[in-house]
């Protein structure tokens, strides 16, 4: 079993949604960013995203993208996000690693390489924002051949007619992006998110991770009620921002106590 | 993908030019360019909608313009025959026009009450300004703020045609930025909105579609030559940013073995110094902006600056379906530089009291390299694509003359 799906069916027999936490790689720097992401499982990270910096961000808010300016700034690169995977990977063998970017760092590294060298650096997923159901297939068998789950995000424009679509070729889990627009920005109401993932629900068993516009503590622990997971990145981007790591991981210490009783 | 004896029967149903092309966009656009697909193909086949977008060309556009024989530029080069395709004169300005027309027509078969467009010269939000006003439809153009510094009369025209202008500040605040915000934007509003693009490029039916309303260049070219000299061109000229001018051109004559076609990038201060907006000539293959095509990358592939005195042609990438004609052999590409283009820019203005976009320029500046060197039949088009007025400052800075 795979350490996404692993880690997913503990917490579902444990009843509680997982908290799943994306940084971007390299900002401000590599060793502080390493700091912060050796430092997330002890926070409470149950899975961890790390963002690949790409100059045209074109999914992203102000936020990520200064972000991946910034890392881009201090020499983030492919090879360096593999870095940090690998020196993650020495001090942790359990938590879920899912690498998130856009598509043409990849390219530019070779699809079929890039797929086996995160593999041996201790990835366990991808989230390629460019890389929809309809071209997938250039990369898919190769995330395959080495055990490396790739997720599909499904949006407030996934109907009915379009989620076969997406779940056909899903695996590890379906990331519900609960807002039609680039991170940071809006945020959806409970409502409408428990509606779409119950649909979402119809047409896969997967479990679904709920993110983009979620900031706080309350709202984390309200989608914690009925989502698998809930996703959380633009609020610990901004404090990274600011130079403070201590405060990020004080956040997300936070936000998982609040998704640990969203249940009780 | 295409048929062996054809260049012209791409893309394939999944957006393809060869390798090239595609629909590489986040999710959340996915339903919404199938829905533009949809839209276009209906449109296409649907009598109404062709009287309709040919009835706008011919009373509203101003077409057909001329091809229009330059006696003096002829004289002066000493060689081929040189006829200049007269994009200039379009309503409006540029050939950009022809595409907005098509695509506007597209947006209101769709129900879409908001229109957005991104422009790097200024040329594409002009004419994308200048339809929404004809259809009493809402516009947002995204420019970069640099071009917004050298396009200034351009900003104005927009403003005073009701469109709101939002200057993009991210990255050089050029062209390829002002394209993220675009997309951005319809990401965030998908229900209302129609994202305009103004070249061949971004995700697939895009390139194809922005093609198709371009072919009315090549299309006019091809029967007003026959009219003029009985025969087909020899050689055909364009400048190529993203290609939509070079492409609308080029199409018609694809299959015509006898006709050389040659696109001519910007080579911005020199393919060596680095600071250049020439894809084909310096970048290689990558994804951006919804399709796989060439682009100025560094070795991670992330997306370099370009640089080209001409706004119109400063962006990274090009159109997928030139990407592949270069890698067939089929059209050649070549590149000359700001200075180049500056020169030709003002051999025109003073030799046919023609004043050429910085953007045209290009392409005249290549047409006066080949011209001395072929046979006085021979016949080279120039593609005008679009007039000098919007051009005046930078030239005038360029050239010390001071600002206006």
């Amino acid at each position: 079993m795979s350490r996404l799906a692993k880690r997913l069916s503990e917490l579902k027999a444990q009843n509680r949604a997982a908290l799943v936490t994306y940084m971007m790689a390299c900002d401000p720097n590599q060793a502080t960013a390493q700091t912060v992401l050796n430092g997330l499982p002890g926070a409470g990270a149950d899975i961890i995203e790390l963002g690949m910096p790409f100059t045209d961000p074109m999914a992203d808010g102000p936020a990520i993208q200064a972000s991946a300016l910034r890392a881009l700034a201090s020499g983030g690169s492919v090879k360096s996000c593999l870095e940090m995977v690998k020196a993650f990977r020495k001090t942790d063998q359990n938590t879920p690693m899912v690498l998130m970017g856009y598509f043409n760092p990849i390219y530019s590294w070779g699809v079929e390489k890039f797929c086996k060298d995160a593999a041996e650096a201790g990835v366990d997923g991808l989230i390629i924002v460019d890389l929809p159901p309809e071209e997938v297939d250039e990369l898919l068998p190769h995330a395959k051949a080495n055990d490396i789950d790739f997720i599909f995000l499904a949006t407030p424009t996934s109907d009915d007619a379009r989620l076969p679509t997406i779940v056909e070729k899903a695996s590890g889990f379906v990331y519900y992006v609960s807002i039609a627009g680039i991170t940071g920005t809006k945020t959806a109401t409970t409502t409408d998110v428990g509606e779409a993932v119950a649909r979402i629900r119809r047409h896969t068993e997967l479990p679904i991770c709920v993110g983009f516009g979620i900031r706080s503590r309350e709202q984390a622990a309200e989608l914690a009620r009925f989502a698998d997971g809930v996703v959380i990145g633009s609020v610990i981007v901004d404090m990274l921002a600011k130079g403070d790591s201590i405060v990020a991981l004080a956040l997300v210490r936070d936000i998982a106590s609040g998704i640990k009783d969203a249940r009780k | 993908m295409s048929k062996q004896n054809s260049f012209r029967s791409g893309p394939d149903e999944r957006g393809h030019f060869g390798i090239f092309g595609g629909r590489y966009v986040a999710e959340t656009l996915m339903p919404l360019i199938l829905s533009v697909e949809k839209a276009y193909n209906d449109a296409k086949n649907d009598p109404a909608f062709q009287t309709e977008f040919r009835s706008l060309l011919r009373h509203y556009v101003g077409r057909p313009n001329p091809l229009y024989f330059a006696s003096r530029l002829t004289e002066a080069w000493g060689g081929a025959k040189i006829y200049l395709k007269r994009e200039d004169l379009n309503h409006t300005g540029a050939h950009k026009i022809n595409n907005c027309i098509g695509q506007i027509l597209v947006a209101k078969r769709m129900g879409k009450k908001r229109i957005i467009a991104e422009t790097g010269a200024g040329q594409h939000g002009v004419a994308t300004a200048t339809v929404c006003a004809l259809m009493g439809l809402d516009c947002v153009i995204y420019m970069g703020s640099t071009d917004i510094a050298r396009q200034a009369p351009n900003v104005i025209r927009m403003k005073l045609l009701g469109a709101e202008v939002r200057p993009v500040v991210s990255g050089a605040a050029t062209l390829k930025d002002a394209m993220n915000d675009a997309l951005r934007d319809w990401v965030a509003n998908v229900e209302s909105t129609y994202y305009l693009i103004g070249t061949v490029a971004g995700p697939h039916p895009f390139p194809a579609m922005v093609r198709d309303f371009q072919t009315v260049i090549g299309e006019e070219v091809r029967a007003q030559c026959q009219e003029l000299e009985g025969r087909l061109p020899d050689t055909l000229v364009a400048c190529i940013g993203g290609g939509s001018n070079a492409m609308g051109m080029f199409h018609p004559f694809l299959d015509e073995p006898s006709v050389k076609i040659i696109g001519v990038e910007a080579a911005g201060y020199g393919i060596e110094t680095g600071k250049h907006a020439a894809s084909l000539t310096g970048g290689r293959p990558g994804v951006l902006h919804g399709n796989r095509t060439y682009l100025l990358q560094n070795i991670d592939g992330q997306i370099v600056e370009a640089h080209s005195i001409s706004a119109g042609l400063d962006y990274p990438g090009i159109g997928p379906e030139h990407s592949w004609l270069h890698e067939s052999g089929r059209v050649q590409y070549v590149s000359v530089t700001d200075d180049q283009a500056l020169a030709s820019f003002q051999t025109c203005t003073k030799l046919e009291g023609i004043i050429p976009a910085l953007e045209s320029s290009h392409a005249l500046a290549h047409a006066e390299i080949i011209a001395k060197d072929l046979p006085k039949d021979h016949i080279l088009v120039i593609n005008m694509s679009g007039r000098g007025d919007k051009d005046v400052n930078t030239v005038a800075a360029n050239l010390g003359l001071g600002s206006l």
